[in-house]
């Protein structure tokens, strides 16, 4: 073959990564751009997502943990050395401190001599699944739309090819969304975000196309990839028609379904984490297959996503399966392959059918806005993945190493001497805290005072919160501190937790009434019900687990006290005391368990609760797990022990422990 | 050690020192069904400093539909009351899972505004589908924390009939209304509701339902009075704003001083036993067995002028006396 094929061009290849520090994650994003890889995906660090400094003592244990920490525009400025931001592009994992970090990179490439029109990039500024999903919301819900939009409204007047906001789906599927949840929950999150830029006011009539235009989407992919071939279809589908009914946007380049993708890392296993590769193969064809709703970014996970973070080799090998779909396959040769294919056509239309409906119910609530802060979304979202988790647990869901073929070989993946992960170095957040100092020490206080005193008066007054935030990044304020001016403004949050909700098939079924059965009978003998507290200590917000492990422990019969995510292991002793728990279940996924636990039984000892049994659960390495059983931790849970009635069995019969009673044996 | 039992008169003083492990060991210990941890509590209750039991604190209880914004209500009181420099104890009592017996206790998670306040002490229960509405353990909880709180707050989930029981067992309550719903108009107007001390309209941040919501309960409110001349005030407030909540913590305030202007603070108290032994009682034996004791009107006013008792004990000596008389006449 001779002849050259016309073939379309490939879509943004990226990595979200960032750890331990600026400059080495400036030297890994370098190392990244030289394999190939065509954008950068920051993933920030706790703390930094939070707005804590990495001095704050709610940032211990976190601090560059699951990405970069950035306490400055110095910090910054590292991550950024030698890559020249006029012509990168940038997207940015970043939400309630979305428009600080924005206002540091703005700053940063001044800085560098670029102006803020040549910028390309995106912010993710989509707080309201951060209530449902992702968890690093701050304020309440009124005043972070506020910032979502004065975020938009800035960029579409002066840094025009930014996109100022990806409204995800991504993290709904990852919190158990059905396809159906997904379309719907997204696009009424759209219609929220748009409406409140309407009614601000900042943009004109004449102006509000471009900010239509200007609004992106970041998707998942599962598993079942010809389903979310025509969840696709459908998202571009409603998108058009709700951007010309509802907001008259005329022209089709401006009603353009936008979208970049993670695929999902839900169904990822610990069970034989090689097969991994297949599933995340598979789910990248359900967002490139179809040309007609192809995505403009994709960005992996890599075969050890349930084991730990990802080394540089195994985001490489994310990254070549992305390059061998592109170069060496005819995939980007073809116009649309579905086009005229009745068994899509009815499956796009179904799924177009259910979410018009459920966004109807999310209107009738108010909006999405409301239907989130009365709960009812979190609520369906709980249900979906308590649904997932049974079907699993029954076997109904196969997953192949998980709860079926579970006889492996040895693995020589995971046999190295890091056992297959990246271990941040302990070391990094003692370093971030003296830089973070050194910058203190150095800047002018006086002027960082200053631009503190003009962003709270914007905070107060309502004006754009941009140019105030962009004063204070070239003063020297910190994360912190910007962050904290906003807090004493606007006030802090916690979200509804979804965990109540009806009781399943499963809860009336033999086993679990056999478990409720001994629970009820171990709450005689210890004279009262038994109580488990759920605690999530730290800036973890993975929550799926916890409100799995709750959900279960309700229907077999415990009293659970859930306060949801981010609490102080001060908090957390605090109220387990006061309400007279048997047992303290933690669930960490961020990679802090150890610090964690030692700071939840130093409060243990300090309020008189030594000696409860404590268990814990999440992505715990084998070698921590060991660890903390020597610390005192009486049962350590991996994503691997997926059978929840006996995790149930197991808690019952160490309160039986605990209480000097003989354990109990239930099938 | 769960299974053993604290020492009775220690655990009292521990508690009237105001020892927070002491007072949730406490609790512990009026949660536990065992015969002999019910007579360890009755020597537990009986050994608490009296005055503060009898005329010692404020017990409130907040009530009204689910949803009201009790729980984010209390979470608003809690930072006025603590501004005032009280110290305030919670019983958040959750409805359970009627299938499982399970129970997820959701309204600590409202009133997180508490943070790691040590003066600030939160207990949910379960109400385990009994007691309509109100668990069994309230009261004798209620005295436990008053021994060691300045303000005692009982959340109970309430629609109609059901509020009764908490407005029957504290000195002041307080309904919390849902704006546009008429319900509790309804419930008040028909007399099927106890008539609460103060009644709050929430979420007034949302405009003319609550606004409208507040105008119809007053109206209602003009025509039914407080028998014993207490002036029942309606609010406006906003939990989420922190708007009113100065002004109800007054109202609540006053209807105490209400109370003690007119020396009827200890004998409300009082009452709110024999509220408790009465209707616990009737749990037990029914009808039937109040008919034994001579009636509930007799029992009243026996209840009334007896020497002060801590309620497991009196139980106790009244349950033995039914007892007593069903084995007589069987
Ligand atoms: C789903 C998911 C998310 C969702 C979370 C949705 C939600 N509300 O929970 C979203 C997309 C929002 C998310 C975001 C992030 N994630 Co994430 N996420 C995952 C993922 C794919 C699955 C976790 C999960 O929910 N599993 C399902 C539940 C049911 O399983 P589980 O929690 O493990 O619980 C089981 C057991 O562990 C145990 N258990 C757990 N808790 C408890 C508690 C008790 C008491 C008991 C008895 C048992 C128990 O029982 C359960 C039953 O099987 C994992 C990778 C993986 N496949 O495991 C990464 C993972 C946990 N995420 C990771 C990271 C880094 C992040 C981010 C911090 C990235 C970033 N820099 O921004 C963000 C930010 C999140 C935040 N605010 O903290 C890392 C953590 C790295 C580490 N520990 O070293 C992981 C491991 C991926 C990776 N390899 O990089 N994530
Ligand atoms: N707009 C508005 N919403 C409020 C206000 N107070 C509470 N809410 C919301 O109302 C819902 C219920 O609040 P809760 O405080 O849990 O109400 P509750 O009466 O304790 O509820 P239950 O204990 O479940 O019966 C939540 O979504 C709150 O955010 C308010 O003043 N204004
Ligand atoms: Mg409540």
């Amino acid at each position: 073959m001779t002849t050259q094929v016309k073939r379309d061009k490939p879509w943004l290849m990226r990595t979200y990564s960032g750890h331990s520090s600026a400059k080495a994650s400036n030297e890994l994003y370098r190392t990244n751009l030289g394999k190939g890889q065509t954008g950068l995906s920051v993933a920030f660090d706790l703390p930094t997502q939070t707005g804590y400094d990495a001095d704050h003592p709610l940032a211990r244990g976190e601090v560059g943990k699951v990405g970069v920490p950035i306490c400055n525009i110095g910090d910054m400025e590292a991550l950024f050395d030698q890559i020249p931001l006029g012509q990168m592009n940038t997207s940015m994992t970043i939400n309630a401190t979305a428009a600080w970090l924005l206002a540091l990179y703005v700053a940063t490439a001044e800085r560098q001599g670029a102006s803020p029109a040549q910028l390309q990039g995106t912010t993710q500024n989509d707080i309201l699944k951060e209530y449902l999903s992702r968890g690093t919301y701050i304020f309440p819900p009124a005043p972070s739309v506020r910032l979502t939009t004065d975020i938009i409204a800035y960029t579409v007047k002066n840094i025009p090819k930014w996109n100022p906001t990806n409204i995800c789906s991504y993290h709904l599927q990852e919190a158990g969304a059905t396809p159906t949840q997904e379309l719907a929950y997204a696009l009424s999150t759209a219609i929220a975000v748009l409406d409140a830029i309407r009614d601000s006011g900042q943009i004109g009539a004449d102006g509000f196309e471009q900010v239509v235009g200007r609004i992106s989407f970041f998707v998942n992919a599962g598993i079942r990839f010809v389903e979310e071939t025509c969840k696709m279809r459908a998202f571009g589908e409603m998108w058009d028609k709700l951007a010309q009914e509802r907001y008259g946007a005329q022209s089709e380049e401006m009603r353009r379904f936008r979208y970049g993708v993670q695929v999902n890392s839900l169904g990822l296993t610990e069970a034989q984490p090689e097969n991994n590769v297949q599933r995340i193969v598979l789910e990248m064809l359900g967002v490139s297959l179809s040309k007609k709703a192809r995505a403009r970014a994709i960005q992996l996970p890599a075969w050890n996503e349930a084991l730990g973070l990802p080394r540089p080799w195994d985001q490489q090998w994310a990254l070549r399966m992305q390059q061998v779909l592109v170069l060496e396959t005819d995939l980007l040769e073809y116009g649309d392959i579905f086009d005229g294919s009745p068994v899509i056509a009815a499956k796009v239309k179904a799924l177009v059918d259910g979410a018009t409906a459920e966004m109807a119910r999310v209107q009738e609530q108010g909006g999405m806005v409301q239907a989130i802060e009365a709960g009812y979304v979190k609520r369906q979202l709980v249900t979906s993945h308590t649904e997932r988790m049974r079907a699993i647990e029954r076997g109904d869901l196969k997953i192949v190493g998980l709860n079926c073929f579970r006889e492996t070989e040895e693995s020589p993946l995971t046999g190295g001497k890091d056992s297959g992960i990246m271990k941040v170095d302990p070391r990094a957040e003692r370093e971030q805290i003296e830089r973070l100092n050194a910058f203190r020490a150095k800047r002018n206080n006086a002027e960082v005072k200053a631009a503190l005193a003009t962003l709270a008066e914007t905070a107060r007054s309502g004006a754009n919160i941009m140019p105030a935030s962009i004063l204070c990044a070239h003063a020297g304020v910190t994360t912190g501190e910007w962050s904290q001016t906003l807090r004493d403004i606007f006030g802090e949050y916690r979200a509804p937790t979804g965990i109540d909700i009806a009781a399943n098939d499963d809860a009336r079924g033999a086993r679990a009434v056999a478990i409720r059965t001994e629970v009820i009978k171990t709450g005689e003998e210890v004279g009262r019900p038994l109580r488990l507290l759920v605690g999530k200590p730290g800036l973890d917000g993975h929550s799926n687990g916890a409100e799995q492990i709750a959900v279960k422990g309700r229907d077999v019969g415990f009293e659970i006290v859930y306060e949801g995510i981010r609490l102080t292991p001060e908090q957390i002793a605090k109220a387990a005391l006061e309400e007279g728990v048997h047992l303290i279940g933690l669930s960490v996924l961020s990679g802090s368990h150890v610090e964690m636990v030692e700071d939840v039984f130093n409060q243990l000892d300090k309020v008189g609760l030594r000696g409860l049994p404590v268990v814990i659960g999440g992505i715990i390495p084998e070698s921590d797990a060991k660890l903390l059983k020597e610390k005192g931790i009486a049962a350590v849970y991996t994503p691997k022990d997926i059978d929840l009635n006996g995790i149930m069995v197991d808690i019952l019969n160490l309160i039986r422990k605990a209480n000097d009673l003989q354990p109990v044996a239930t099938a | 050690m769960t299974l053993a039992l604290p020492e009775p008169a220690a655990l009292a003083a521990a508690v009237g020192g105001r020892d927070r492990l002491a007072l949730a060991r406490a609790l512990n210990l009026l949660d536990d069904r065992r015969p002999v941890a019910r007579q360890c509590a009755a020597a537990f209750l009986d050994a608490l400093p009296a005055e503060k039991l009898d005329t010692g604190g404020h017990l409130i209880g907040i009530t009204g539909p689910p949803g009201a914004g009790k729980s984010s209500l209390t979470a608003a009181l809690i930072q006025v009351w603590r501004r005032r420099g009280l110290k305030v104890a919670i019983l958040a009592v959750d409805p359970s899972s009627p299938i499982t017996g399970g129970a997820l206790l959701g309204d600590r998670l409202r009133m997180h505004a508490s943070g790691a306040d040590r003066e600030v002490f939160i207990r949910s229960l379960a109400c385990r589908g009994e007691f309509g509405g109100l668990s069994a353990e309230v009261w004798p909880m209620s005295l436990a924390m008053l021994a060691a709180f300045d303000v005692v707050l009982v959340e109970t989930v309430g629609v109609g009939q059901k509020e009764i029981d908490v407005s029957k067992m504290t000195d002041t309550t307080c309904f919390v209304a849902q704006p546009a719903s008429g319900d509790s108009i309804q419930f008040l107007k028909a007399g099927i509701m106890e008539i609460p001390h103060v009644i709050v309209v929430n979420k007034e941040d949302i405009g003319m339902a609550a606004r409208k919501t507040l105008s119809e309960l007053k109206n209602t409110l003009r025509r039914q009075m407080d028998p014993e001349g207490w002036q029942v005030p309606a609010l406006s407030v906003s939990a989420a704003l922190g708007s009113g909540i100065e002004p109800l913590a007054d109202a609540l305030d006053s209807h105490r001083n209400w109370l003690l202007a007119r020396g009827q603070f200890n004998a409300r108290r009082q009452r709110c036993q024999a509220e408790w032994l009465v209707k616990h009682l009737r749990e037990e034996f029914g009808r039937y067995g109040i008919g034994l004791l001579g009636g509930e009107d007799a029992l009243f006013i026996r209840l009334a002028e007896a020497p002060r008792r801590s309620p497991i004990a009196e139980y106790e000596a009244l349950r033995a006396r039914v007892i007593r008389e069903i084995k007589a006449k069987g």
